[in-house]
C-alpha cells in the first residue's frame, strides 16, 4: 500500500469514529420544567429532553427560528400533536400525561427528535 | 357594526382574514377589533377570540400593513397565514426549479462536448461549468447548507446534510481538478442532483398536500353566514357572531348554519356531507339538525344550541385532524431507523470512498461517495405510514366512520371476535308494533286506550295503529294499573288492555320469540293479542353474514332475559349470546373473551358500554350514541349504519397494506440500492433522480386509499 493510500485509509478511519462520536456521542441536557417550558427549534430542538411529572398539565412554547423547511413541522404523536411553525412565531402546545415513560416528539420526517420523560 | 348583507357582495369591496397571535382574554379581541374599525377604509370587522382570526370586510385600496399596523398599535401581533406561507414557499421553490433547470442543462451538454457536437467550446471551458453551476450549488441549493450548519450545531444531521456533503464533494473535486490537482469536472452532477432533489421536493409537497384534503373539504362545508331573527327583523351575520339560542331561518335549498333544534316547520335534511347517511331525513319540530348539512325542499326555523368549535362538524374536524397526528404502532420500527440513518450513511460514504480510493480508483472513489449519499433516502421511511394514516382517516370521514387514533386503525382489521351490544346497536332501541291477533278493531280500541298512557310501550302502539291509517277514539273513564295495564271505557263498553299474566299458547309463543304481549280484554272474554318487540336494524344480518365469511365471530350481549336474548339473536343470525349481563358486567365479559379469543371489538353505544368499549381492542360506538361512548371508542359510526363495521375493517384492512406496501418499498429501496451506489452501479445522478422519485411513489401510493372501495 502506498503512502497517500495508508494516510486516506487512516484519514477515513478517524472520520468514521469521529461521525460516530460526532452523532452518537453527545449528551443529552434534561430540563425539569414546571408547568411550562420554552423549546427554541433551530437545528433541533433546545433543551431535547424535557422531565414532567405525572398529571401535571405543561405548557410547551416552540418558537422556530430556523429557515429550514423540515423544522416547520412539530409532531408529538403520543398526544395526537401536529403543529406548523411559522418562523420566528411562538406556538403554544399543552401536555398532561397521565402515564409515566418517554415519549418522543420530532419534525416533519423524523429527522430533528427530543422527547419527554415524564415520572 | 355593520352587517355583510347590508354591503355584499359589493366590487369594491373585500374579504380578508388573518390569525391574530398574543391574545388572551376574550376583551383583547373588543380591543382589536375597535381598532381595525377605525383603520380608514375598514367597513367590517370581527375578531374570534376562540379561533383567534380576524375577519374583516374593507374597501379594495386597504394594504394588508395598514391593517398589521392597526393590530400592532393594538399590542397584538398579525399571525402568519400558513396557507399563504406554503404557497409563498412553493412559488420560490417553483422559481429555483426553472432557473436551475435551464444552468443544469446548459452545464449538463457543456459536460458532454463529445454527445453534442453542435455546441460552442467556451460552453464546454471548465470555468464557464464553474460559473454556470455556481448559481444552482449555492443558491438553489442553499437552503441545503443552512439545513445542515443548524443541524450539526446541534450535533444532528438530516437528508439536506447528506445533500449537502454529496454534491459539495462533486463541485470541491471539479475545483481542484480546474487547479490540476485532481482530474475530472464533475460540476454537472453537482447540479443535476440539487435541481432533481428540488423538483422531487416540489411534487412531494404537491402530492402531501392532497393528503389532507378530506379535512379541507369538511372545513370547506362550514357555512358563512346565518339569516338569524333579532327584533323581529331578519339580518344575516356572519356566522362568528351567532350566538347559542338565536333564532335562525333556513330556506330550501340552503345549508343549516350551525347546530340546533327546529322551533318551526318542517323539511328533509340532506346530511350527506357530514354524517355519510346517503338518505335524507325527515325533520320535524324538535327534531335536531346539524350545521353544514343540506336543506332540501322545506322552510323551517330552528334554534342554535351548539355553535363555533362546539358543533359536530368542528368536533369532527378536530378529532380527523388528531387522529391524523397519531403514530401507528407499526411506524415505530421506521422511526427508530430514521433517527440513525443519516450518520451511518455518513460513514458508509467515507468508507466507500476510502476503499475504492485504495482500490487504485479515486475518480471512482468520488463517485460511488456521491451516490451513495445522495441515493439514501430516509424521506421514504418517514413518509411511508404517516401519508398513509392522514388518507385512510380521512377517506373514513368521508364514508361516516371516524377514526380516533392511528392505533384503532390499525388493530381494526385483526379483529378476530366483535361482541355487539344489544339494544341500541344491533336493534333500534325502541319498541314497535310487530303483530296482532284479532280484529282491525283490537288495535283501534287499544291504541285508543294507550294514547291516554305514558309507558313507554304506548307509543309504540299509537304508532303502529297510526301507521295503519287507524282513526282513534274517544276514551272516558281512563285508569291505569301500575304493573298490569289500563282500562277505560269506549262506546259504553269498559276494555282493560294489559297482561295480567296470562301465560296461554299464544302468550307463550310470541313471548318465545321474545315479543311483549299484551291482550285486550272486555270482561273475562280476551279479545286480541297485540305484540310489540324492539326490532334489528336494517342491515343487520348481512353484517353478521359477512363477518362470518371473514372468520370473524360475532358475540351479542344484552342484559335481557335468556328467552328474549336468544329470539333476538337467532334473528340476527348470532350463535353466540351473553344474555342477563349487568351492566357493570360488560367489560369483565370483554376481557374474558379477550383472554379466549385474541383481538376484539366491541360495538355499543350507550353510556354503560363506555367500559367495555374501553376494555376492548378496537371500541366501536355508534354515532347516535353518548357522548362518553364515542369518548371511549377508537371508531364512531357518524352515519349510525351498522353495516359502516365492515366498511371500517376494509379501510384498516386496505391502509394496513399501504403501509406495508410504502414500508417494504421505503426499506427495500435503501437496503438493495446503498450497497449498489457503493459498489459503483449507480450514477450519482439516476441516484438523485431514484431519490427523489421514491418520496414521491410513497406519497402517491398512500393516495391510492382515496380511490378504493370499501
Amino acid at each position: 500500500m502506498t503512502l497517500d493510500k495508508l494516510l486516506l485509509s487512516i484519514g477515513g478511519g478517524f472520520l468514521v469514529v469521529f461521525i460516530y462520536w460526532f452523532f452518537f456521542g453527545k449528551k443529552e441536557e434534561v430540563l425539569e420544567a414546571g408547568d411550562r417550558v420554552d423549546i427554541i427549534v433551530d437545528g433541533g430542538y433546545k433543551p431535547s429532553v424535557i422531565k414532567i411529572k405525572k398529571n401535571q398539565k405543561t405548557k410547551i412554547s416552540l418558537l422556530r427560528k430556523d429557515e429550514n423547511s423540515c423544522l416547520e413541522e412539530f409532531i408529538f404523536p403520543d398526544f395526537k400533536i401536529k403543529k406548523y411553525l411559522p418562523l420566528n412565531e411562538k406556538v403554544e402546545i399543552e401536555i398532561t400525561s397521565t402515564k409515566v415513560g418517554m415519549f418522543k416528539f420530532h419534525c416533519g420526517m423524523n429527522m430533528f427528535n427530543g422527547k419527554v420523560i415524564v415520572e | 357594526m355593520k352587517t355583510i348583507s347590508k354591503a355584499w357582495p359589493n366590487k369594491n369591496l373585500v374579504r380578508k382574514s388573518f390569525p391574530i397571535v398574543g391574545m388572551h382574554c376574550a376583551s383583547c379581541a373588543k380591543l382589536i377589533e375597535r381598532k381595525l374599525n377605525k383603520t380608514p377604509g375598514v367597513i367590517s370587522a370581527n375578531v374570534n377570540y376562540a379561533s383567534e382570526v380576524a375577519t374583516l370586510e374593507v374597501e379594495n385600496h386597504v394594504k394588508d400593513g395598514d391593517l398589521a399596523k392597526a393590530v400592532a398599535d393594538a399590542g397584538y401581533k398579525v399571525g402568519t397565514n400558513i396557507e399563504e406561507e406554503k404557497k409563498k414557499e412553493l412559488q420560490n421553490l417553483k422559481v429555483k426549479i426553472i432557473v436551475s433547470s435551464i444552468l443544469s442543462l446548459l452545464v449538463f451538454i457543456g459536460s458532454f462536448p463529445e454527445w453534442f457536437s453542435f455546441i460552442p467550446a467556451l460552453l464546454s471551458n471548465s470555468i464557464t461549468l464553474l460559473l454556470l453551476s455556481a448559481p444552482v450549488q449555492f443558491w438553489a441549493g442553499k437552503q441545503f447548507y443552512l439545513a445542515t450548519w443548524s443541524g450539526l450545531r446541534n450535533r444532528a444531521a438530516s437528508m439536506d446534510t447528506l445533500i449537502a456533503v454529496g454534491t459539495t464533494a462533486a463541485y470541491g473535486y471539479s475545483i481542484l481538478s480546474i487547479l490540476g490537482i485532481t482530474k475530472g469536472t464533475y460540476f454537472d452532477t453537482a447540479a443535476v442532483i440539487i435541481t432533481l432533489i428540488l423538483l422531487g421536493r416540489f411534487l412531494e409537497a404537491k402530492a402531501k398536500s392532497h393528503t389532507s384534503d378530506a379535512i379541507k373539504k369538511l372545513l370547506g362545508l362550514q357555512v358563512k353566514t346565518a339569516r338569524v331573527l333579532r327584533g323581529g327583523r331578519e339580518i344575516d351575520l356572519p356566522i362568528e357572531e351567532v350566538k347559542v339560542g338565536d333564532l335562525i331561518r333556513v330556506r330550501p335549498g340552503e345549508k343549516v348554519p350551525t347546530d340546533g333544534e327546529i322551533a318551526e316547520g318542517q323539511s328533509s335534511v340532506d346530511e350527506s356531507m357530514v354524517t355519510g347517511e346517503s338518505i335524507p331525513v325527515e325533520k320535524f319540530k324538535g327534531d335536531m339538525v346539524i350545521g353544514s348539512t343540506l336543506n332540501k325542499n322545506g322552510s323551517f326555523i330552528f334554534r342554535a344550541t351548539k355553535v363555533g368549535s362546539e358543533t359536530m362538524l368542528a368536533q369532527i374536524v378536530e378529532m380527523v385532524a388528531s387522529a391524523q397526528s397519531s403514530r401507528a404502532p407499526i411506524q415505530r420500527l421506521a422511526d427508530i431507523v430514521s433517527s440513525y440513518f443519516v450518520p451511518i450513511v455518513l460513514m458508509l460514504s467515507v468508507l466507500t470512498f476510502t476503499i475504492w480510493f485504495d482500490l487504485g480508483e479515486p475518480v471512482r472513489a468520488l463517485i460511488n461517495m456521491v451516490a451513495v449519499l445522495i441515493i439514501a433516502c430516509p424521506c421514504a421511511m418517514g413518509l411511508a405510514t404517516p401519508t398513509a394514516i392522514m388518507v385512510g382517516t380521512g377517506k373514513g370521514a368521508e364514508k361516516g366512520v371516524l377514526i380516533k387514533d392511528a392505533e384503532a386503525l390499525e388493530t381494526a382489521h385483526k379483529v378476530k371476535t366483535i361482541i355487539f351490544d344489544k339494544t341500541g346497536t344491533l336493534t333500534l332501541g325502541k319498541p314497535v308494533l310487530v303483530s296482532f291477533a284479532g280484529k282491525t278493531e283490537t288495535l283501534q280500541i287499544a291504541a285508543s286506550l294507550e294514547q291516554g298512557s305514558e309507558h313507554p310501550l304506548a307509543d309504540a302502539i299509537v304508532s303502529g295503529a297510526k301507521e295503519r291509517g287507524i282513526k282513534l277514539l274517544k276514551v272516558i273513564s281512563f285508569r291505569a294499573i301500575s304493573g298490569k295495564g289500563i282500562e277505560g271505557i269506549i262506546n259504553n263498553k269498559k276494555y282493560f288492555f294489559g297482561n295480567r299474566g296470562e301465560k296461554n299458547e299464544m302468550v307463550q309463543k310470541l313471548e318465545n320469540e321474545g315479543k311483549t304481549v299484551m291482550l285486550l280484554e272486555s270482561g273475562e272474554k280476551i279479545l286480541g293479542y297485540i305484540a310489540v318487540a324492539d326490532t334489528l336494524k336494517e342491515g343487520v344480518k348481512e353484517v353478521i353474514k359477512e363477518l362470518e365469511n371473514k372468520g370473524i365471530v360475532p358475540w351479542m350481549v344484552t342484559g335481557d332475559n335468556q328467552r328474549t336474548a336468544k329470539a333476538i339473536a337467532k334473528e340476527a343470525g348470532i350463535k353466540n349470546v351473553l344474555a342477563e349481563v349487568l351492566p357493570g358486567q360488560k367489560a369483565s365479559k370483554v376481557k374474558e373473551l379477550k383472554e379466549k379469543y385474541g383481538v376484539i371489538a366491541f360495538a355499543g353505544d350507550g353510556i354503560n358500554d363506555a367500559p367495555a368499549l374501553a376494555a376492548s381492542d378496537v371500541g366501536i360506538a355508534m354515532g347516535t350514541g353518548t357522548d362518553v361512548a364515542i369518548e371511549s371508542a377508537g371508531i364512531t359510526l357518524i352515519n349510525k349504519d351498522i353495516r359502516s363495521v365492515l366498511t371500517a375493517m376494509s379501510l384498516s384492512r386496505a391502509t394496513l397494506s399501504v403501509i406495508k406496501q410504502n414500508l417494504f418499498w421505503a426499506f427495500g429501496y435503501n437496503v438493495v440500492l446503498i450497497p449498489a451506489a457503493a459498489l459503483g452501479y449507480l450514477n450519482p445522478m439516476i441516484a438523485a433522480f431514484a431519490m427523489a422519485a421514491s418520496s414521491i411513489s410513497v406519497v402517491l401510493n398512500s393516495l391510492r386509499l382515496k380511490k378504493i372501495k370499501i
